[in-house]
């Protein structure tokens, strides 16, 4: 039986893997087949982690936090994990090969996933100018009208990639501002290739074959109109990804994982969870990172009381908490 | 059998004329998904050897097929059989999923 597994690859699970690793866990870390690397494998550059005063490519810090984790001892295996067993005292992680693996402890760091349009055309378009890519598509739109839906960082970022390859980049939000961060904004507004459509909300998708443009409606007026597109890009925000704890795990109303307190304990003894799957606001690359450490150092409290209960039979670092 | 890579020159030859169905990868270096499923076809590949190739399509060095092959989304996997695509798979899907995609269209 294995002492941990990290269910994830980014940031936290990462973090959570070089302190496990560094605590003699021999930590099991399952990134999936083909995401592996979490959010920042599909962004440029990161420009606000501590330690990279010029920059740093999002694959290339991916890779680096996967070195230091190797570095101290832990296993990779890339495979997509299928089931999680949480009930018991023993833990069973199934991987899509069909390997189970028994372990005392789970760090659950899966991260969020893209959150769609929820139109119905949204998946017949999917890969026909419809894209959630910036990095991977951009360059299909050389020369093109295109638009980014969205307001947030990741929204601006990916207009100011596609500016390198479009003729015109519209912005449409929902809102009369931004909720991008001061200087992402500010890059924004003094691009002369982008045009904010403020106050707009995507209602249709039109193309049979490809994506000519979208209908919008104003959110204020209620007014519908066109506008005509190559390309339309997808940026409104994302969704914790938690389809492998249903039922299991207890989750807030925000639907991430629900932890005790700033703790990463949730609500079954020796699973924690970390990163953006329990993390409704902030999700950075750092803050991620940072409740990766706190569940390795969390699980290693659990492991320790387990090894040597209390005089009083209570394992006395563990105490049921409040899940709210 | 590994994949191979395949270029405007080639694509005829080794997808359009093959007698077996083949598996094309339309991907480039920056695509950081495309460079995660590499992996997946190579085991696919392997697994799949008798019964399927499995090549690729380096966009960047190749524009004019992901041009003839209207692709504006990478990674984009496309399933060639008797010169014409039969089926398409967008974005690194985890390779059970791919495997699963593929069955229906293996003789």
């Amino acid at each position: 039986m294995r002492t941990m597994v990290i269910v994830g690859s980014g940031p936290a699970a990462f973090t959570a893997a070089i302190y496990a690793s560094r605590a003699g866990l021999q930590p099991l870390l399952a990134a999936s087949s083909v995401q592996a690397g979490g959010e920042l494998m599909n962004t440029t550059e990161v420009e606000n982690y501590p330690g990279f005063p010029d920059g740093i490519l999002g694959p290339d810090l991916m890779a680096r936090f996967q070195a230091q984790a190797e570095r101290f001892g832990t296993e990779i295996v890339h495979d997509d994990v299928t089931e999680l067993d949480l009930d018991t005292g023993v833990k069973r992680v199934q991987l899509s090969d069909g390997t189970v693996h028994e372990c005392a402890t789970v760090i659950v760091a899966t991260g969020s996933a893209y959150r769609k349009l929820g139109l119905a055309e949204e998946e017949r378009l999917s890969g026909h100018g419809l894209s959630w890519c910036a990095t991977c598509d951009g360059f299909f739109f050389r020369d093109k009208t295109i638009a980014v839906v969205g307001g947030g960082d990741s929204a601006m970022e990916e207009a100011m990639f596609l500016t390198r390859f479009a003729e015109r980049v519209y912005v449409v939000h929902r809102r009369e501002r931004l909720r991008a961060s001061h200087i992402m904004q500010q890059r924004a507004f003094q691009n002369p290739k982008i045009t904010f459509v403020w106050n707009s909300q995507v209602t249709a998708v039109h193309g049979d074959d490809a994506v000519t443009g979208v209908r919008l409606r104003d959110t204020v007026t209620g007014e519908q109109r066109d506008l005509d597109l190559d390309g339309l890009f997808v940026a409104i925000g994302h969704d914790p990804r938690t389809h492998l704890v249903h039922g299991k795990l207890k989750l807030t109303t925000d639907g991430t994982i629900a932890v005790d307190g700033r703790s990463s304990r949730t609500s079954v003894d020796g699973v924690f969870a970390a990163g953006d799957v329990v993390d409704p606001h902030y999700r950075q690359a750092i803050t991620a990172a940072g409740s990766g450490a706190a569940a390795a150092l969390d699980a290693e409290a659990y492991l320790a009381a387990l090894a040597s209960p209390a005089p009083d039979g209570e394992a006395s670092s563990i105490r049921p908490g409040q899940y709210t | 059998m590994p994949t191979r890579a395949v270029d405007a020159n080639t694509f005829d030859d080794e997808v359009l004329r093959n007698e077996r169905p083949v598996l094309v990868d339309f991907w480039a270096e920056w695509c950081g998904p495309c460079r995660a499923l590499g992996p997946v076809l190579d085991q696919l590949a392997d697994s799949l050897h008798d019964r399927l190739d499995v090549v690729k399509v380096n966009v960047d060095s190749a524009p004019q097929l992901a041009a003839r092959y209207r692709v504006t989304s990478l990674p984009v996997l496309k399933i060639f059989r008797g010169g014409a695509v039969v089926h398409t798979i967008t974005g690194a899907q985890p390779r059970a999923a791919i495997e699963e995609e593929l069955a229906a269209h293996l003789g």
